[in-house]
């Protein structure tokens, strides 16, 4: 079986199971089932799978822009930059529409990316881990201005949606934004040799022929246009980016040109499955995807920085 | 003798800091007093004795804690010890249901707590600490990981709860500067106290053990003894004050800092209670600063992880490692 | 022709290169050699055009190298960074194919196809070609790296020390391919290589441009460079020339 049919046969049946799973049974007859499936299920299946796609790659750019493996949005300070613009907007303007205050999050993260990458410049390569390290500092510095400004101005219970992803709250007419992952997506696609030449190196892709700064710069963009649109619609989901990326790397490589597709499969299986598994283990109640994927992305984690031995510059 | 000369110096800066720190707790007690004075001022004592505890615990933690890693940029918090905790109180209440853990006595619980703390706090510095030695950073990445996976165990074991349950703990694990958990203050200022004379105690040995392993073991010190010792204390400590007043990453890396700055000698038995001291005084000082003066409840905890944060970026950049 | 003219370059407020002018004919091997912090390395990334210096201009083939659009640089002169700095997981093939990147700009051909195996069976990759790099011993990635500069099919080849943690078999392979593809013919190729060991350019180079403190310290032919005198003042030690089998062998004393 060749590799795109088996990942669409499993995309297929998590989206299956996604569509017949929840807190109201579509079989008993109780509620019309295709009312059900097309104002809830239906959404909630499909914005799974868009974040996870969004997320996946997301953390791809992010580690070949710095190239470094141990980072994704969340360990950059990302989704905590594009919080701080989302505060902003909400308390400058209200009543802006829901795509304003998106544009305002992406700038942020943007923003928030290049600070961070100006940031980076002063860190010796040498150390993978320093990286992640300066990173989640930074955006636990980025985190608690927000905390203090939201918690000043009342908007705590907003900071608390963008921070932990879930699909509970996902219906028709409140997910829509997650379409523009899919556009930003195939974008990506259609640039995936240039995103692997930037893992080259600054130097060694201009060597190649690549307009390094432009490359980057459209790469996190797209990073900072995910994480907004994730952040403001459902939530952020942490090391999403991280593993996807690292597992499918493993396995296959990093020839992105074949490998994007793998990874945002992933990616959004991933993210369905959590999403799944949040239903069906304490109904009534659902637990968020972001609490199941944090307690499985920081355990995959913890065993690539420690399963890998430490790999010397020099072979 | 430059020491005979060095320690009144020292103490000096010591006494010195002391004075801020009565002086930063008279105002805070008496400012702005109204009727009825009694009350307010028992409110008020109630909540500097919580800040000056926490404030001393998790400097003199911090302080122990760099010796034992032999690192100057870590403390207690970034490495995942005040996570551990809160993952070992939600665990109680999920294996203990919320009705028996109310029935607990609570200075029971808190003892028992931190017992377990004590326990679990050696077991991950043997998996964490001693093998990650040579690589620092990846040891420190490790301690980070860990405590967002403990915070996640604990958010997950949350969801699982009741309701009523997850309210409970709600009410035991979220205390704040705003909602100090006083109903512990005797049984944690004990303990610190206590903890803090045992690290007094080991002051000298610490001294020697800074010089690093096979250094201090040459100089017949049980190194391994008192690595155990400074690690239970710190776990102790660390415990007792993230019962009070809920997860601080890095206060004590602002406590110790500073502390260094005022005793360069980098005697433990002037380092551990000039970064108590400053600790404290950060604390008061600053919640001071923010609830009287400013009326911002509760910036103090959020200000001192801002600036904690930008301190721990900037002694990186400095040294250009960690 | 590679022409240099009254270069400058200075980072941080350092110098790093004054008033450089040099001239590096086409064919062969010229080797750059020089202490350490004598701007080797800088120089070498300005001839690539991949640095703006601060004065001066760099020609290549008569084209001012920093005027030429990316895509038509990376098919004049291609650069292989120094040390191996690739992290990503890619198979010998794929690394090698991304040397044609700057010709099908991602669509390849079946010339490119071409291409790529040609440069894997010149340095004798094919039977490693669907081998992940990781797999490779250092000696045979930094091999993959250079097919992979030489698949970009460029007139001008600049190396940044490839010899660098590399086993002298290795070393010796590399330099001896190199030499044997630099002879003159239709498809002969220029070289630029930054040398660490003085025998390695005594050996294989053609020309030599010594460098130190920023500025060119002689250039010439080999016998003429990798002399006594020369080397003495350039890195400040002294040194005898022994000839071996008609192969001068440098020695410090």
């Amino acid at each position: 079986m060749r590799p795109w049919v088996a990942w669409a046969l499993l995309l297929g049946a998590l989206s299956a199971v996604s569509l017949c799973v929840g807190a109201t049974s579509i079989f008993t007859g109780e509620l019309d089932a295709g009312w059900i499936l097309a104002i809830s299920r239906f959404p909630r299946t499909a914005a799974a799978l868009l974040t996870g796609v969004g997320l996946a790659l997301a953390g791809v750019v992010v580690q070949q822009s710095v190239q470094n493996r141990m980072v994704e949005p969340s360990l950059i300070g990302t989704p905590e930059a594009a919080m701080l613009g989302l505060l902003a907007i909400t308390l400058l303007a209200p009543g802006a529409a829901i795509v304003t205050k998106m544009s305002v999050a992406a700038v942020a993260a943007l923003l928030g990316m290049g600070v961070f990458l100006a940031v980076a410049r002063a860190i010796p390569r040498h150390d993978p881990m320093l990286l992640p390290i300066i990173g989640l500092i930074y955006g636990g510095i980025l985190f608690s201005s927000s905390i203090w400004i939201a918690w000043t101005t009342d908007l705590m219970q907003y900071l608390g949606t963008w921070r932990l992803g879930e699909f509970s709250g996902v219906m028709q007419g409140r997910y829509e934004m997650l379409w523009i992952v899919a556009i930003v997506a195939v974008l990506l696609y259609a640039i995936a040799d240039r995103i692997t030449l930037l893992g080259f190196g600054e130097a060694q892709a201009r060597s190649l022929g690549l307009n390094y700064a432009q490359t980057r710069g459209i790469g996190l963009a797209a990073v900072a246009v995910i994480t907004a649109v994730i952040v403001v619609t459902v939530g952020y989901l942490p090391f999403v980016g991280l593993l996807a990326p690292n597992i499918v790397s493993r396995w296959r490589g990093d020839n992105l040109r074949a490998n994007l597709p793998v990874v945002a499969a992933f990616g959004a299986a991933s993210v369905l499955s959590a999403d799944i598994l949040g239903r069906v283990l304490r109904p009534p109640y659902e637990i968020p995807a972001g609490t199941i994927f944090a307690v499985f992305g920081a355990c995959v984690f913890l065993w690539m920085l420690n399963a890998r031995p430490a790999r010397r510059a020099h072979g | 003798m430059p020491g005979r000369h060095g320690a009144p110096m020292a103490d000096r800066r010591v006494l010195m800091l002391t004075g801020v720190l009565l002086a930063a707790a008279l105002l805070f007690l008496t400012w702005h007093l109204r009727e009825p004075m009694g009350f307010i001022l028992s409110l008020r004592a109630g909540k500097l004795a919580a800040l000056i505890l926490v404030g001393a615990a998790t400097g003199s933690a911090t302080v122990l804690f760099q010796t034992i890693v032999g690192n100057r940029l870590l403390t207690p918090g970034i490495v995942g010890f005040d996570a551990l905790f809160i993952f070992l109180q939600t665990m109680l209440v999920l294996v203990l249901g919320g009705v028996g853990f109310t029935q607990l006595h609570p200075n029971l619980t808190f003892l028992g707590e931190t017992a377990l703390m004590t326990g679990a706090a050696l077991l991950l510095f043997h998996v964490l600490l001693r093998r990650g030695a040579e690589d620092i950073a990846r040891m420190v990445l490790t301690g980070i990981v860990l405590g967002l996976l403990l915070r996640g165990l604990s958010d997950f074991a949350q969801r699982l709860l009741d309701p009523s349950e997850f309210s409970i703990l709600q009410f035991v694990t979220f205390a704040s500067f705003n909602s100090v958990e006083t109903a512990n203050l005797g049984v944690a200022g004990g303990l610190i106290a206590l903890a803090m004379l045992g690290a007094l105690r080991l002051a000298p040995s610490l001294d020697v053990a800074a010089l690093g392993r096979p250094v201090a073991r040459g100089l017949g010190l049980g190194y391994d003894r008192v690595v155990m010792q400074a690690l239970a204390l710190v776990a102790v400590l660390v415990s007792a004050a993230t019962a009070l007043v809920g997860p601080m990453t890095f206060l004590g890396l602002i406590a110790a800092s500073l502390a260094r700055e005022v005793v360069p000698e980098s005697r433990h038995a002037l380092l551990l209670p000039a970064a108590a001291v400053i600790g404290a005084i950060t604390l008061v000082a600053g919640q001071f600063l923010f609830e009287r003066l400013l009326g911002q409840q509760g910036a103090l905890g959020v200000v001192v992880e801002f600036l904690g944060g930008l301190l721990f970026l900037a002694l990186v950049f400095g040294r250009r490692r960690l | 022709m590679i022409t240099v003219s009254n270069l400058s370059h200075e980072a941080g407020g350092a110098r790093i290169l004054s008033d450089v002018s040099v001239e590096i004919p086409s064919g062969g091997i010229t080797a750059l050699i020089g202490p350490n912090g004598a701007g080797k390395s800088t120089l070498l990334h300005c001839l690539a055009g991949l640095i703006r210096p601060a004065a001066g201009a760099v020609y290549i083939d008569d084209a001012p190298v920093l005027l030429l659009a990316d895509r038509d640089r990376a098919r004049a002169v291609a650069l292989l960074q120094q040390s191996q700095t690739i992290v990503n997981r890619l198979t010998v093939r794929e690394l090698v194919g991304f040397g044609r990147w700057p010709h099908h700009q991602g669509r390849p051909g079946p010339e490119d196809a071409r291409l790529t195996q040609a440069a894997l069976e010149t340095f004798e990759l094919d039977q490693m070609a669907d081998r992940p790099l990781e797999t490779l011993s250092g000696g045979q990635r930094q091999r993959a790296q250079v097919a992979m500069v030489w698949a970009q099919s460029t007139p001008w080849l600049l190396l940044d020390e490839p010899l660098n943690a590399l086993d002298p078999k290795y070393a010796r392979d590399l330099m001896h391919r190199l030499h044997e593809l630099t002879r003159p013919g239709p498809e002969a190729r220029s070289v630029v290589v930054v040398l660490h060991d003085i025998n390695a350019a005594a050996t294989w180079a053609d020309r030599v441009v010594a460098m130190k403190d920023g500025r060119i310290h002689a250039s010439g032919e080999s016998a003429e460079i990798l002399a006594p005198g020369v080397l003495g003042e350039l890195y400040e030690t002294r040194f005898d020339v022994l000839d071996h089998e008609g192969r001068p062998v440098v020695v410090s004393r």
